[in-house]
């Protein structure tokens, strides 16, 4: 009510502002953190942009797919438990498409078609959307739980399909007649030996000469082998402009007729239906597209790793997708994306950087090899150190358990997520007394309070 | 079934003065007979009563005729289709529009977000036209023009200063209010309105009431579940009572007021 003089436009932008400014200042605080606590352990530059890049990276591939959940859980409450098979499904069609011909050299024990890699891309892209089709058709007729149990056998069929070894190579026609050999590679892995996606991006973008001399730049301060370092952060840059996309995207999506229908199905698929709405098309085109926006961000995590295994796609990973956005808070852009960077920085990349730290710091000795030496000097002489040790030793392990209390302590004192409860209107115009002529010209709330107080219209009921 | 077929084929020349036909409808869940062989019709710019003591079987037939439910036996025509077992969406698209007896706002949403989400066939509800740079601005015109509508509904009703409240803030009565609303925004033929004034006040139920008349004057038909003997006495010029699925009786409010049965199935024969 405060914003009544400003211009709608006006208002809007101001808010867009605010948002924009939340995320910069949260990834500032994140990346001051890291850049502090590198300082303070003498870490050396190469070091220092090695773990900004890393850190980039997976605030990168988390937002993004934080912000895809969003679509299908916080828009449209689509239970979708099963993320990592539409990224596998991804990533795998993208690499059938686009890693070269079986026999041109090289150490691929199958090829691909050998395609170009922005074909792979969205081939990969479509074949997870077409996936969430064939997911969804059955399923969404059915009760939200019935979805979720769907999913996730569904994310963990793809996985033993990917392992299996009848996949593992097999013959493919070509478009002269004959065949080649392609394949999934079963459980030894994929290699990825099509030509470096960001190199390739940026030749096709002209931008060789402005890459070459950035690699130079960065030479000139970490004069040994600098063109992994400034490969890597240029890739998390092109990582946060893909989350700008998906924001942007999903943004839209939200602000418009059909978001607010996505809203009212998640609210009451019925009283959509009653009011004419054909649900079943608005889940099964907000499950698609979320789907294709997964895939893209399978791809975008393992097309630069060189190859890919099928048991990296364990439903754990799609749990932690889950966490980033039950930290942001489901239902928000702004906040799928800082609950992504948040996990991230704190709970994916955090324990191991802190592990780094202390081992750094306090330079301890080796940690016990097991349970059992490691407890038995804090009972016999009441010595904890082999316990912490140990301890800081399985920080891996011990991760996700701090992720599980983490997700238990969020659903019982913020459900709601980081930035609380969140109005992002479904509208493709700002909702207000502004936006149509036909309002009474005093807008002002308490006056219309009190008129309703004559009026009665206190929803009392007649009894 | 071949009776029920002559009967349709029999009564055709008229079928545009009864928007809406229910022939022999039967639900069973289990073994309680919900609806049995309920036939009734409505006639075109009308305020039929539908009445009934608690568990008669109102309810079951509004989600019947709209698709909610789908019947065992029988037959429901609107404007002389057959609409029997379409899906709800296909249902009130045809312009038979429902509300729902416990208010079913969308409460996580504003008032203005549930208001605007009613109007059907909305440009921006296919995703393309709503994201496509070149495409929105037609979307964005929409909107202009349906905000508009809204506030007019809104203040017509009476909660433009509810605006952009949370749904699931407002009190029972409300809800009502916003539900009827919404309804009203789908621009529908007829509306079938499921005990629209329970928890609304005195004063504003002869507004709402005023209003269906209104309506029904520019050829709306509307048929209404409701509690309030007086009310639907007053008001309809046709009354149907159902009595454990069945349909006891229909007439004019005398002769429904002065039938032995209806007084004995209603009151429980205290009265």
């Amino acid at each position: 009510m405060s914003t009544t003089d400003e211009a709608p436009a006006d208002t809007l932008r101001r808010l867009w502002a605010e948002d924009a400014v939340k995320i910069a200042a949260l990834l500032f605080v994140i990346y001051a953190g890291y850049l502090v606590s590198g300082l303070v352990l003498g870490y050396s530059l190469r070091g220092q942009l090695n773990s900004l890049a890393s850190l980039t990276f997976y605030i990168g591939v988390f937002a993004t797919l934080a912000l895809a959940l969003n679509l299908h859980w916080g828009y449209t409450g689509l239970f979708n438990i099963g993320v990592v098979g539409f990224m596998a499904v991804g990533i795998y069609v993208m690499a059938f498409v686009s890693k070269p011909l079986y026999g041109s050299g090289g150490a691929a024990q199958v090829g691909g078609l050998g395609l170009p890699i922005p074909v792979g891309i969205l081939a990969g892209m479509i074949a997870a959307s077409v996936l969430g089709f064939v997911v969804a058709l059955p399923a969404l007729r059915l009760r939200a739980d019935y979805l979720a149990i769907v999913t996730i056998a569904m994310s963990e069929i793809v996985r033993f399909t990917f392992l299996s070894s009848t996949f593992q190579q097999f013959q493919f026609p070509t478009l002269s007649g004959g065949t080649t050999r392609v394949g999934f590679g079963g459980g030894s892995g994929l290699i990825l030996d099509f030509p470096d996606p960001l190199l390739a991006l940026i030749d096709a973008l002209g931008l060789s000469g402005a890459y070459d001399g950035l690699v130079a730049l960065v030479g000139t301060v970490v004069p040994n082998n600098p063109d992994p370092i400034a490969h890597s952060l240029v890739y998390g840059v092109v990582l946060l402009g893909v989350v700008a996309a998906y924001f942007w995207l999903l943004k839209r999506t939200g602000e418009s007729p059909f978001g607010r229908v996505l809203k009212a199905i998640r609210e009451d698929e019925d009283v959509a239906r009653a009011l004419g709405k054909n649900t079943d098309r608005f889940k099964i085109i907000s499950f698609m597209l979320g789907c294709a926006l997964m895939g893209l961000a399978g791809i975008l995590w393992l097309m630069g790793q060189g190859a890919v295994t099928p048991n990296f796609f364990r439903p754990r990973l799609t749990f932690f997708v889950w966490i980033a956005l039950i930290i942001g808070g489901a239902g928000s852009n702004t906040g799928s994306v800082m609950g992504g960077a948040v996990f991230a920085a704190v709970l994916y990349q955090g324990p191991l950087y802190f592990q780094n730290v202390v081992t750094s710091v306090f330079q301890p000795g080796d940690a016990p090899g097991s349970f059992g030496p490691a407890i038995s000097p804090l009972l016999s002489s009441a010595d904890p150190m082999p316990f912490l040790l140990y301890t800081l030793d399985s920080v891996r392990q011990l991760q996700l358990v701090v992720m599980g209390v983490v997700l238990v302590w969020l659903m019982h004192n913020r459900p709601e997520g980081m930035l609380g409860h969140r109005k992002e209107t479904a509208a493709a115009i700002p909702l207000g007394r502004q936006g149509g002529g036909a309002g009474p010209e005093s807008g002002s709330s308490q006056s219309d309070a009190a008129r309703t107080d004559d009026n009665g219209i206190g929803g009392e009921s007649r009894e | 079934m071949s009776r029920v077929s002559e009967s349709i084929t029999g009564s055709r020349p008229d079928v545009s003065d009864t928007p809406l036909r229910v022939e022999d409808l039967t639900k069973r869940f289990g073994g309680i007979t919900a609806v049995d062989g309920a036939t009734f019709e409505v006639e075109r710019g009308t305020l039929t009563g539908l009445i009934g003591p608690n568990g008669a079987g109102k309810s079951t037939t509004f989600n019947l005729i709209t698709g909610m439910l789908s019947p065992d036996e029988g037959r429901v025509i609107f404007d002389g289709e057959e609409i029997t077992g379409l899906e709800p969406h296909q249902i009130a698209n045809r312009g038979l529009v429902r509300t729902f007896q416990i208010a079913r706002e969308l409460g996580e949403m504003t008032v203005l977000e549930n208001m605007m989400l009613a109007p059907m066939n909305q440009r921006g509800e296919h995703l393309w036209r709503s994201v496509l740079p070149g495409a929105r601005g037609g979307v964005v015109t929409q909107e202009e023009e349906l905000l508009d509508r809204v506030w007019e509904t809104l203040e017509f009703f009476e909660i433009e200063h509810l605006a952009e409240e949370y749904a699931g803030n407002l009190s029972g009565g409300q809800r009502k209010l916003l539900e009827m609303a919404r309804a009203l925004l789908t621009d529908p033929d007829m509306l079938l309105l499921d005990e629209p004034f329970a928890g609304v006040n005195p004063t504003l139920e002869q507004r709402l009431l005023d209003h269906i008349h209104e309506l029904r004057d520019q050829g709306y038909t509307f048929l209404l579940v409701e509690h309030d003997m007086d009310l639907i006495m007053n008001n309809c010029r046709h009354v149907i009572v159902m009595h454990q699925g069945r349909i006891l009786t229909e007439g004019t409010p005398a002769e429904i007021k002065s039938n032995e049965e209806v007084i004995e199935a209603y009151l429980g024969g205290d009265v």
